[in-house]
């Protein structure tokens, strides 16, 4: 907990006085073979630089993101799977570093959700459905109160007034 | 302060005048909305004019503006801050009471009366918020000579109109809010009140779309990625109120129409506005981390957060404990216009809820468990597209189905034409791009389908195919402006999600170190870089690269200039992208820093990218001729009147 607010603390200090900031991607990490690089650039857009606010180690120009794409090219040019290197990386850093969370029992509901609400929306909307459609049909619309009674008698008078011009 | 007090006065009078039903009780709301929103506009002036002047005795000016800006920027610093923007922030919900004073003549006195007074509540809530927590006017007793500056990423002209508008629409919906507390204070609602709501709603949608479209532009050329959407926590921030304002928009028409979907109408206009307060908390609380939030102080969150709990709060134990009192009415088959309805606002509110859990899961998850995980863009791709997806697929079947009881084969029928088109853009895009996912063309196909689904729509109600030329015409202008405004949004909803695909399966990327003589290919243009010089600005130093574009037969196209900028005052530096527009199509280049001759650059060839924002201009538009008819525009009672004007003249 301590060192995630000591290394947010300074990203910010890092952002705010860096006055050449580093580059995102930069052009001598990136491998020679354009179907690893490739590979390595969707594997970035998956992973979180830790130091920052929510951008991914592909999007970010913290030192700590540059390392991070340093060992996904390493790694894959050891000839990893793409699952071996986030597995790789997950055992370094944790969860946290991926920006799509497994599904597991704590992320269950964020994953459930989606669908689960869906479904509920739907079993919903049929349940109240089949419950109107088998009540009496035609329900009264809701009475007038005596005022507006009156302005809708005003209104009609007004009405015939000019259609009868 | 008078306007706190004037709020308080505005919150309580009208409702007891409703309780007890005394009119000059309730009459009070009117004036008290006007002098509240007058005292407010003098606040905002004030402030406004120690910006525009300089004024660094004031804190704030201090801190956030320098007297070498030019003048907009000077205006946008007022509300590139904490203090002013929430300043902004209670100057629009004034206006927006104001608004509902003048020319809420037609509604009847005692939803009027109500609605005004919770709209006095927030505004009080607010007003409180600012003097103790956050008053922009506090001194410093030795005024500086310079000030700060405001940070140099807002320097820009795209946020000098993007925060207005997007609050503009988070305040917006406030109407929306207000009218359905009043509306269940009284208990009754009916078709009336769905039409009352609309224009405001319609209103405040408009300014969201508006204001999001310009912050994800401003996104795509400031932060020198090109990125046009980054599931951003503020983003997100906004986009729910979107999602969910956009439900309540076609769930107020079943509403009006057949006066059905009542609760469920009711509950989206309280969960848009909460849903904008919670995005106002995010943003100015801190607790997400965000690119976006610049002031981090626990004691406004606190404060916020308490706003957010009893407002929220309040409204859902107001619609719990009143809701079961409303009358449901209408049926529907489910194949019908209102049911085509229903099945937006279930995938709408999904998406929106799945924004949220997604937002909002980490948060939860460490303060209950501890464990950090991190919800970023894959996990939005990968739940809000397949939500989306079936949406805008059974989008062109809405307007065309009628309402009670539609056609789905007779609707298919008249969508066949958009079908086949769509098919053929699915086989032309797969046969003239290469590469990019192989789901890509039937996103272009899903797209097309939607933009053609729209044209059908204004088709078949005109009946251009069927009838001479000029009858059709006839009955294009005899068309109500709201049909057009429906297709126009439609339409546009297709051209965004053309520019998406587009972008995202086709894009190109070149990353390189170069020297000047250099050249890069991209796409079928050719770049080649000529010199890198210096250039002052007002408040900053450029290093600019000049690149010269051809086409790859070296026909000359035009000069980009993309550039590093230095701001002295804050010691921090910017990317300046270089844009070039090719029909909707861009050229996107941005610089790093250059070392010894050698700089590194990002050249991107993005397709059909300005359709993303092309078609939120297509919406906005639509919504805005949707404002302007009439039905729409006037109440109910107002025609009377007009008709009552006229008679003299017989």
């Amino acid at each position: 907990m301590k060192t995630v607010k000591f290394l947010h603390a300074l990203a910010l200090v890092i952002a705010l006085f860096w006055s050449s900031p580093l580059w995102a991607v930069q052009p001598d990490e990136m491998l020679s073979d354009p179907t690893l690089e490739a590979r390595a650039r969707a594997l970035s857009k998956e992973l979180r630089c830790m130091v920052c606010q929510n951008e991914s180690i592909d999007d970010s120009e913290a030192p700590l993101a540059h390392d991070l794409r340093v060992i996904v090219r390493e790694r894959i040019k050891a000839g990893d799977s793409d699952a071996q290197v986030l597995d790789f990386l997950v055992a370094r850093y944790g969860e946290f570093v991926l920006l799509k969370p497994r599904l597991s029992w704590h992320t269950a509901a964020l994953w459930g959700l989606p669908p689960g609400l869906l479904l509920v929306g739907i079993v919903m909307i049929c349940v109240t459905g089949r419950r109107r459609s088998g009540a009496p049909a035609g329900q009264e619309p809701p009475n007038l109160t005596a005022a507006e009674q009156a302005r809708l008698a005003a209104l009609l008078h007004g009405e015939k007034a000019i259609t009868t011009d | 302060m008078l306007a706190l007090g004037l709020a308080l006065i505005q919150g309580t009078m009208p409702i007891v005048g409703t309780r007890t039903d005394d009119p000059a009780l309730m009459s009070i709301a009117v004036p008290a909305a006007l002098a509240q929103f007058a005292f407010v506009a003098i606040d905002f002036g004030a402030l406004a004019e120690c910006y525009v002047a300089s004024d660094f005795s004031v804190l704030n000016v201090f801190e956030n503006s320098n007297s070498q800006m030019p003048l907009i920027y000077r205006l946008t610093s007022i509300w590139g801050n904490h203090e002013g923007s929430m300043m902004l922030w209670i100057s629009i919900l004034a206006f927006f009471g104001a608004l509902v004073a003048v020319f809420g003549t037609n509604l009847p006195a005692v939803l009027k009366a109500n609605a005004l007074a919770v709209q006095a509540w927030i505004a009080a809530a607010f007003h409180l918020f600012i003097l103790t927590t956050s008053n922009p006017f506090v001194r410093i007793p030795d005024a500086p000579l310079e000030g700060r500056d405001l940070n140099p990423i807002l320097q820009d002209p795209g946020l000098a109109f993007h925060p207005p508008m997007l609050y503009l629409g988070y305040v917006g919906f406030s109407i929306a809010f207000s009218f359905a507390i009043a509306a269940l204070l009284e208990g009754r609602i009916d078709a009336a009140w769905a039409r009352w709501v609309r224009p405001w709603a319609l209103g405040a949608w408009m300014c969201l779309t508006l204001g999001i479209a310009g912050g994800s532009y401003w996104a795509y050329y400031e932060l020198g990625w090109g990125g046009f959407w980054f599931w951003d926590p503020v983003e997100n921030a906004s986009l729910m109120p979107w999602l969910a304002g956009t439900a309540l928009l076609h769930s107020a028409v079943v509403m009006e129409k057949r006066g059905a979907l009542k609760v469920w109408t009711i509950l989206l206009a309280i969960l848009t506005f909460s849903l904008s307060l919670i995005g106002t908390f995010l943003v100015r609380s801190g607790v997400l981390t965000s690119v976006h939030a610049f002031a981090t102080d626990p004691t406004r969150g606190t404060f916020i957060l308490g706003i957010l709990v009893v407002f929220i709060g309040g409204a859902l134990a107001l619609f719990a404990w009143r809701a079961p009192l409303l009358k449901q009415g209408g049926l529907f088959a489910p194949i019908s216009r209102e049911g085509a309805l229903v099945f937006n606002n279930l995938f709408l509110t999904t998406a929106c809820a799945t924004v949220f859990v997604g937002t909002l899961y980490p948060l939860a998850l460490e303060a209950l468990t501890g464990d950090k995980i991190s919800v970023g863009p894959p996990y939005f791709n990968a739940t809000f597209g397949p939500l989306f997806i079936p949406l805008m697929a059974v989008m062109p079947f809405g307007p065309l189905m009628g309402w009670k009881r539609g056609d789905l084969v007779g609707a298919a029928q008249r969508l066949m034409a958009a079908a086949v088109l769509a098919a053929l853009a699915v086989v032309a895009t797969s046969a003239l791009e290469r590469g990019g996912p192989v789901l890509a063309p039937f996103g272009v196909g899903i797209a097309v389908f939607v933009m053609a689904g729209a044209v059908t729509d204004i088709a078949e109600r005109t009946l251009i195919l069927r009838m001479p030329f000029r009858v059709a015409l006839g009955r294009a202008l005899g068309l109500p402006r709201s049909a057009w405004g429906t297709a126009f949004a439609h339409f546009g909803i297709g051209v965004t999600l053309l520019g998406i695909v587009a972008v995202t399966a086709w894009g190109n990327e070149r990353i390189a170190e170069i020297r000047i003589g250099d050249s890069l290919d991209i796409a079928h243009y050719r770049l080649t870089f000529d010199r890198l010089f210096n250039r002052v600005g007002p408040n900053y130093r450029d290093v600019v690269g000049q690149f010269t574009v051809r086409r790859m037969n070296g026909e000359l196209i035009g000069i980009m200039e993309p550039s590093r900028r230095t701001f002295p005052s804050r010691n921090m530096a910017t990317t300046e992208a270089a844009l070039m527009t090719r029909g909707v199509s861009q050229l996107y280049l941005s610089l790093g820093d250059p070392t010894n001759g050698v700089v590194p650059v990002r050249l991107y060839f993005k397709p059909q990218v300005l359709m993303i924002w092309l078609g939120a201009a297509f919406m906005f538009f639509g919504g805005g001729l949707s404002l302007s008819d009439r039905r729409l525009r006037i109440g109910a009672p107002r025609p009377a009147k007009a008709k009552a004007a006229l008679q003299p003249a017989e």
